[in-house]
């Protein structure tokens, strides 16, 4: 049978810089709880330019304007540190200002319930018409604007206010009277997943020369839930953000699983086009606003500036093989069971050697493993340290004990078969997915011919389970043959010769 | 002796390190030691 491939991705930044303030859970809590604390007077002092944002190496590397190898010749930290050449766009997607992001919620409403002021739309609407992936209809349906007293109105009628550079631009009404899932509030969060989800939808489409109406389904893959108090997180982001990009022969349905939900989706989205389901399926996330600056008192305090500024969003199409791009193997598949216990050892075997095993590969057989590319100038001034370096370091212990490797080895294993994190500690978007996009190039022109994508979830937070959760898939060079449907594999034929070798030996030993 | 016996023991484990349950478990091993709060966080 035929394995799916992965066929293009997309990725895109967002600058958010007054979402952190007004949107970030870490704000806002402490606005609730300690209103007059020094870390809120302090927060305007610790914001990074859009400038700034588009010069910050891993945010390049997330566009595909960097490389992770080059990312790695990089001394550490990299904030301060200007990239030449920076672009806002990549051969990914682009890292989005907040004026036409703001536009682009509005964009993603359809239910008239986002509001913006008449001199914002008058001030940016000329740029946002610029953009190429915008349409005319989109741009249409922006409208003029209204007046600064209507929206005024609106927010202090329980509307979610918008800002752009401290000055109030625009709200989200509330959807329903009385109804807690459908508030101004989780409205706001669940049009900016929408809209950014939508950003890196269209990148793919239009970066990758794609035909739009050849996508049969999309799997969406992000954290948050949308739904009526009669179905909270009914869903579903998929069909909605498959309509606003024009996909029109897609349905879809959303896959959930905190941190671990995209290569949850990668593995789903794999399954159905091996089995014939579909052949084009597009896996999509957007970001969260929640986490916006979610360390942002730790890095104020070592005098940094906030770096957890941005949203993040992918989309990544998995098509039927076409012997040119890097296999998706789901023969060879990891998972964090119910029973596999919690200890970092049962769950480093069960997501990178029972993979292997299955494969009957070494730990050092895999050219790249992208854990959770977790940003380690996020995470280490925050006391979390280094997400992937500490990941490497257990898969490298494992690879000692299993005795294919040497313990000299250990310190090397890293930098041969790891990468610094470059992605945003926004939850599902770090979670193994940011490396597609550079595997097509290391799996087709580069000299990498097999990869391990590994994605984990705190299912805790759910308060349902004490359990997290992980997945993992092997990559693998496409060999350039596509199997004609209805004919046996190699390996097929193999496994089929040993299961009768066994049968007759069995009856040998019988007699 | 070992440094947990006779005490009340508060964990915090991380999701990405040693997670609470695993400390847990090796905790259980000191009889007179008491988990009296034991949870795993996600810091990412």
């Amino acid at each position: 049978m035929n394995n799916a491939v992965i066929k293009a991705a997309g990725y895109i930044l967002v600058h958010t810089q007054d979402m952190i303030m007004h949107n970030g859970t870490t704000q806002t809590v402490e606005k609730r709880v300690n209103p007059d604390s020094e870390y809120l007077k302090a927060v305007p002092n610790h914001l990074r330019s859009y400038e700034e944002v588009i010069n910050y190496a891993p945010n390049q590397v997330y566009i595909g304007n960097m490389t992770p190898e080059a990312l790695g010749q990089m001394e550490k930290p990299w904030v301060g540190q200007d990239v030449p050449n920076a672009s806002r766009y990549g051969k990914f997607g682009e890292i989005m200002p907040q004026e036409d992001f703001i536009m682009m919620i509005k964009n993603a409403d359809v239910f008239d319930l986002v509001m913006l002021e008449e001199n914002f739309v008058a001030q940016y609407l000329e740029a946002y018409k610029s953009h190429e992936l915008i349409t005319e209809e989109e741009i249409n349906r922006i409208g003029k604007g209204q007046k600064l007293e209507d929206i005024q109105t609106a927010v202090a009628a329980h509307g979610e206010a918008i800002y752009h550079n401290n000055q109030l631009v625009g709200c989200v009404k509330k959807a329903h009277d009385v109804d807690p899932n459908l508030n101004a509030h989780v409205m706001f969060e669940n049009l900016v997943v929408k809209a950014s989800g939508v950003l890196a939808f269209k990148h793919l489409i239009a970066k990758n020369n794609i035909n739009v109406e050849d996508i049969d389904y999309v799997i969406e893959c992000s954290e948050e839930a949308c739904g009526d108090m009669n179905q909270r997180g009914g869903g579903n982001f998929a069909k909605a953000i498959a309509e606003a990009v024009g996909a029109v022969n897609a349905t879809g349905s959303d896959l959930r699983g905190f941190c671990a939900a995209p290569t949850h989706a990668l593995i789903s989205a794999a399954s159905l086009v091996k089995a014939g389901t579909y052949k084009n399926v597009v896996i999509v996330a957007g970001g969260a606003t929640a986490k916006l600056g979610m360390n942002g008192k730790d890095h104020v305090k070592k005098e940094m500036p906030i770096i957890e500024d941005v949203l993040g969003g992918f989309a990544v199409l998995v098509s039927a093989n076409d012997g040119v791009n890097p296999v998706i193997r789901t023969e060879y598949v990891g998972r964090h069971t119910v029973g596999t216990g919690s200890s970092p050892q049962a769950v480093i075997q069960a997501l990178i050697t029972m993979p292997l095993d299955l494969a009957g590969l070494k730990i050092t057989d895999i050219d790249k493993y992208s854990v959770e590319m977790q940003n380690p100038d996020i995470t280490k001034p925050a006391g979390a340290g280094d997400v992937p370096e500490a990941n490497y370091k257990m898969i490298a212990a494992l690879g000692v004990k299993r005795g294919e490797m040497e313990r000299s080895d250990l310190k090397e294993f890293g930098e041969k078969h790891g990468m610094q994190g470059w992605a945003p500690t926004q939850g599902h978007i770090p979670s193994g997915v940011p490396y597609l996009g550079f595997a097509i190039d290391d799996m087709t022109t580069g000299s990498v011919n097999r990869a391990m994508i590994v994605g984990k979830g705190s299912l805790f937070l759910g308060r349902m389970t004490n359990l997290f959760d992980g997945v993992s898939v092997i990559l693998e060079r496409n060999p350039g043959k596509v199997q004609e449907s209805g004919s046996i594999s190699k390996e097929e034929v193999n496994k089929m010769i040993a299961e009768a070798m066994r049968d007759f030996a069995k009856h040998l030993l019988a007699e | 002796m070992n440094i947990l016996e006779n005490k009340k023991v508060i964990i915090i484990g991380d999701r990405d390190g040693v997670p609470g349950q695993a400390i847990e478990e090796c905790v259980k091993t000191v009889a007179s030691a008491e988990v009296v709060f034991s949870a795993t966080e996600c810091f990412v």
